[in-house]
């Protein structure tokens, strides 16, 4: 594991911000943590980065615990915590080169960055006038600068076009792939982080409803048999007289819940043998946005 | 910002003190050297004792501080691999480092202007005397009379975002200072913010009292007075409790 806390707790004042708190992060995942706002994602990513201080609960990161090994914790992590901090007087590269100045890093390394996330040509300009998206992907730049190990990295598609969110989403899945890094991404769209995570977990009012890969997440997903036809809630009363149990109806379609393929195909035979069209009938899976709303809403 | 001031604030007072005495040269013209050395350090050095220099470091512990409140940046500061005093240390040594360059430079000014002045108007006897030694030990010593203030200033600052804060309290302990010193109180020497005016106001004793007993008063400088050395002690003390405050600090 990268990432292991065991009962993490916080709390502000008498809000308990982050409740017992089981995080496992596996070496070469892409980890997204998702949550709603106001979830309890930053502040467990302060823990994580020792900016806010454990009360509870113990943290461990490549195995080794937090607190006594700080600096050679954070020597393997690059980190981007909501907005991007960033000196808006300095031009990007200047942004790069204090931050290379502080970790040792060749200047060399500075270029290459500027160039991974396509500001070489916005390199001289003041940071103050970068767009939004722009000043993510220098704070995207600054957290790579050191090639860390672990990348933390607080909703770092805020702000970004979908151009802009694409091209994260493909740097993150080379980094993984490519040079065995591991990410730890926090998110409150669960569409964004879902094509590039292997691994979830789902965190609201500062528990951990979920936390698995992203295969048990579908697992969790009941699929369901989708109908369409003409006459809708015609076929609906047809199939609860005849002991099926029907989920959702609309204009076009109902759903009754997939058990097998067998039971698919009689449904089909039962519906056309009794007089009713059936335009198209196929398995389908609740899309994960639902599902991500039904586990935070349910807590 | 904070660099930019620190060399600023020397050079416009010190230009404008040019001028002044360049355009009353006339009147200045009768005084033996050391006098008009005394006049135009003096001038600088009554109103540098009592406010500007407080102000001076209110605003350079702050400008150090809010180049990082400003650009989110303390907590990237906080999560690199560097440990917590040094990013502390290396602040705190950087605001040092301005208000020790901006009284250096008071010192360079006040004599490269004074000696610009003597020889552009020869009647004005500044090549008489020299003043170098003196004025960079009265200067030292007001620096070393500022540090309590230093580090009280710049733990309000690392500890609030905003100006007002800060800015408020340093100028009403200001403020208060100049009252308590100036009104000669028992105990202003424990009070921080008195110290520069302390600090000038018992070298300016030093020198009446020396006055009556020759033509030419015979200027020694008392460095460590008790109030540089309570001046020491709470910059050191403020320090090291600043390092633990940091320390327990959540950081936003």
């Amino acid at each position: 594991m990268v990432i292991d806390t065991e009962g993490l707790t916080f709390n502000f004042g008498k809000q308990t911000v982050v409740k017992s708190l089981s995080l496992k992060v596996p070496d070469g995942s892409i980890y997204g943590f998702l949550g709603p706002n106001g979830a309890g994602k930053t502040t467990t990513i302060k823990l994580l980065l020792n900016l806010l201080k454990t009360q509870e609960g113990s943290i461990h990161i490549f195995e080794k615990e937090l607190q006594s090994n700080r600096i050679e914790i954070l020597s393997q992590i690059g980190s981007l915590i909501e907005q991007p901090a960033i000196y808006l007087h300095l031009t990007g590269k200047e942004n790069l080169l204090n931050r290379a100045l502080l970790l040792q890093v060749p200047e060399k390394r500075v270029n290459e960055m500027l160039d991974l996330v396509h500001l070489t040509n916005a390199a001289h300009k003041k940071a103050g006038q970068y767009s939004l998206g722009m000043k993510q992907r220098l704070g995207i730049a600054l957290a790579l600068l050191s090639d860390p190990k672990l990348l933390i990295l607080d909703e770092p598609t805020n702000g970004l076009d979908p151009n802009g969110i694409i091209e994260v989403r493909e740097l993150l899945i080379r980094l993984v792939n490519q040079h065995q890094k591991t990410v730890f991404i926090s998110s409150h769209l669960l569409a964004e982080v879902e094509r590039m995570a292997t691994h979830v977990g789902i965190i609201n009012y500062g528990e951990l409803l979920f936390q698995g890969s992203i295969n048990d997440l579908q697992t969790l997903n009941q699929p369901q048999v989708q109908i369409e036809t003409e006459n809708t809630v015609d076929v609906a009363n047809f199939l609860t007289r005849n002991n099926f149990t029907v989920t959702e109806v609309d204009h076009q379609h109902l759903y009754v819940p997939y058990t097998s393929k067998q039971i698919m195909g009689q449904i089909n035979t039962l519906l056309n043998q009794n007089g009713y069209t059936i335009y198209s009938i196929n398995k389908q899976q609740k899309d994960l946005e639902k599902l991500f709303l039904a586990i935070t809403q349910n807590a | 910002m904070g660099f930019w001031s620190s060399v600023l604030l020397p050079f416009l007072l010190c230009l404008l003190l040019f001028i002044g005495f360049f355009n009353h040269s006339d009147k200045l013209s009768q005084s033996p050297g050391m006098m008009l050395w005394l006049q135009f350090a003096g001038a600088i050095l009554g109103i540098m004792g009592s406010l500007i220099l407080p102000m001076l470091i209110v605003f350079i512990a702050y400008s150090v501080n809010s180049i990082e409140h400003k650009a989110e940046t303390w907590k990237s500061l906080f999560s690199l691999p560097i440990s917590k005093l040094s990013v502390y240390s290396a602040k705190y040594f950087y605001a040092f480092f301005l208000v020790f360059l901006c009284l250096t430079l008071f010192v360079l000014f006040t004599l490269g202007f004074g000696n610009l002045l003597g020889s552009l108007k020869p009647q004005l006897r500044f090549s008489e005397y020299n003043v170098a030694s003196l004025l960079t030990q009265v200067y030292f010593k007001l620096f070393l009379s500022s540090l309590g203030i230093l580090s009280i200033q710049f733990l309000l600052s690392l500890l609030f975002r905003d100006f007002l804060k800060p800015m408020g309290i340093g100028f009403i302990c200001t403020i208060t200072g100049v009252i308590l010193a100036g009104n000669g109180w028992k105990y202003a020497y424990l009070f921080p913010y008195s110290h520069p005016m302390l600090a000038i106001s018992t070298m300016e004793n030093g020198l009446r009292n020396n006055r009556g007993q020759g033509a030419l008063p015979q200027i020694t400088i008392d460095l460590f007075t008790k109030e540089i050395f309570i001046s020491l002690v709470v910059a050191v003390v403020i320090f090291i409790a600043g390092y633990f405050i940091v320390l327990k600090k959540s950081v936003k």
